[in-house]
């Protein structure tokens, strides 16, 4: 009989967040309201009211002047959530960017729904995609209990000394931040052990020491101070997979920045990320059961991306796809797709990969639909011919 | 990194990348050492006479161009004063009337 340890409890993923955020108690939260991200901050205003925690909550007009009141905050040196979803996430673009080359700690949560238009509230994953080049470590959970730890592990990721870079935390709009899940809470005291202090590297109402955050730099300086930002990007690979070790390690829940299921042997994988990743492995435990060599890879951590880890997990694979919900108009491939091309063509890696876009609008992906993924590369890897590269899953009229 | 500190950039050597300092924090009042006055298509004309140094333009410029001396208006720095007029607008005395041209910002002109 196992015992239980913690606190088991039903929460959906924006109440998840929303219990993460009342246990780390930000200093400074500036939040605007829009679905499905609604419930994490209507659900965070009840504790700042009913005083659970110490936070300033401002309540904004935009999510530019979220991200914007975020920015301040954080550059004077307060610990600094928010929150926010698809056209929020767009309207914030300019300062994302900001955020990260001020080398500013901030979490956000994001809660991926598709962008306008036509206008749909509904789950995919263009809004973060969108954002993946300005500079943010972003992490994608599969299920609720990885929401709550996501964000709690984020604080600690986004404030390393060696790391100094905002964290969007992503989970699926509806699938997860409206779905009931089992998940086992820490309790505040641990929180507040793991994350620590915040020690903030500027404070801008220091009149002792007064400092200019965000001057100009011109062509003599900012080529250097990109690189320094992109190789800091680069480098906080290690520190996130340190904070996900050490969190195992205390709470015995630990996530990887890709989790490689059923692959040592595989000969056909799916290689996708967020709740999508837990469908996959439904289905791949099927394909096992006939016998058949199946794999799927989740990627965890998207920013920066782990070029090593993926080509490794996928370097004896006959054929895999890339299941994502975005596409990039008049790219060579989908976002998700390219990056794992690039991974492989960066390890000498050459494998049999196609594209499948999928679920786009929040459109269902059952299991019968990613079983025809799996049969696709079962084709593949028979005839050793790839084929159309670029495949659309349940899109009426394409064949 | 080989400097992460916050500090006054050194003007003599270009920093390589891994000297810049980390995100660009500079231990600097302002932008001082941006010289924008070769920008100015405009210029402010104080009025000594209404001015009651109630610092509001010092408050508002965003270039560091409103010099102070003993804690009072000591007219414009020509460096940096780019002719935004914003002092102009500010001043609650009035006392700053822009003028066409760059002119030479002397105090009282």
């Amino acid at each position: 009989m196992k015992l239980l340890t913690r606190k088991v409890v039903g929460l959906t993923g924006d109440g998840a967040a929303a219990e993460a955020m009342r246990q780390i108690d930000p200093d400074v939260v500036a939040a605007y309201p829009i679905t499905p991200q609604t419930e994490i901050v209507e659900k965070f205003a009840e504790y700042v009211a009913g005083g659970l925690v110490n936070t300033e909550f401002i309540c904004v007009e935009s999510e530019h002047s979220a991200i914007s009141a975020c920015c301040g905050s954080s550059a004077a040196g307060a610990r600094t959530v928010t929150a926010t979803s698809s056209q929020g996430l767009a309207l914030m673009h300019e300062m994302l960017y900001i955020a990260a080359a001020n080398r500013l700690p901030i979490v956000m949560i994001n809660v991926n729904r598709a962008l306008s238009a036509p206008l749909n509230i509904h789950n995919d994953q263009s809004d973060t995609f969108g954002s993946r080049d300005a500079g943010w470590i972003q992490l994608y959970c599969e299920n609720v209990q990885e929401v709550y730890d996501t964000t709690i592990q984020g604080i600690r990721i986004a404030e390393h000394p060696e790391v100094q870079l905002p964290v969007m935390v992503c989970l699926d709009g509806f699938i997860l931040s409206h779905s009931m899940e089992r998940l086992e809470l820490l309790s505040d005291a641990e929180v507040k052990d793991f994350i620590g202090a915040f020690r903030p590297r500027t404070n801008l109402l220091d009149f002792d020491k007064p400092i200019t955050l965000g001057a100009a730099a011109m062509p003599e300086y900012y080529f250097e101070h990109r690189f320094a930002q992109s190789y800091a990007l680069d480098r906080a690979l290690e520190r996130v997979v340190a904070v996900d070790q050490e969190f195992g390690a205390k709470f015995a829940r630990s996530y990887g920045v890709v989790e490689a299921y059923r692959m040592d042997d595989a000969e056909l994988a799916v290689v996708t990320l967020g709740s999508l990743a837990g469908t996959t492995k439904f289905v791949v435990d099927r394909f096992r059961e006939e016998g058949v060599k199946a794999g799927s890879l989740k990627i965890k951590l998207f920013r920066p991306f782990p070029i090593e880890a993926v080509a490794a997990a996928l370097k004896n694979v006959k054929a895999a796809a890339v299941l994502e919900k975005a596409i990039s108009p008049g790219a060579p491939g989908p976002a998700l797709f390219s990056d794992v091309l690039g991974a492989l063509y960066h390890q000498g890696v050459k494998a049999s990969l196609i594209s499948y876009v999928a679920g786009l609008g929040g459109r269902d992906v059952p299991p019968k639909s990613i079983t025809r993924i799996y049969n696709h590369l079962q084709q593949i890897a028979e005839t050793g011919r790839i084929g159309r590269i670029l495949n659309y899953l349940d899109l009426r009229g394409w064949q | 990194m080989k400097d992460d500190s916050i500090r006054k950039l050194d003007k003599a050597k270009l920093p390589a990348w891994d000297e810049i300092p980390l995100g660009w924090a500079l231990l600097s009042e302002g932008s001082d050492d941006f010289k924008t006055g070769g920008w100015r298509s405009q210029h402010p004309v104080l009025d000594p006479e209404k001015c009651t140094s109630c610092l509001f333009c010092w408050i508002y410029c965003p270039d560091s161009a409103i010099r102070v001396k003993d804690g009072k208006m000591a007219g414009f720095d020509e460096s940096l004063c780019k002719g935004c007029g914003i002092c102009s607008t500010e001043c609650p005395q009035g006392a700053i009337k822009m003028a066409e041209g760059a002119g030479a910002l002397k105090e009282g002109e």
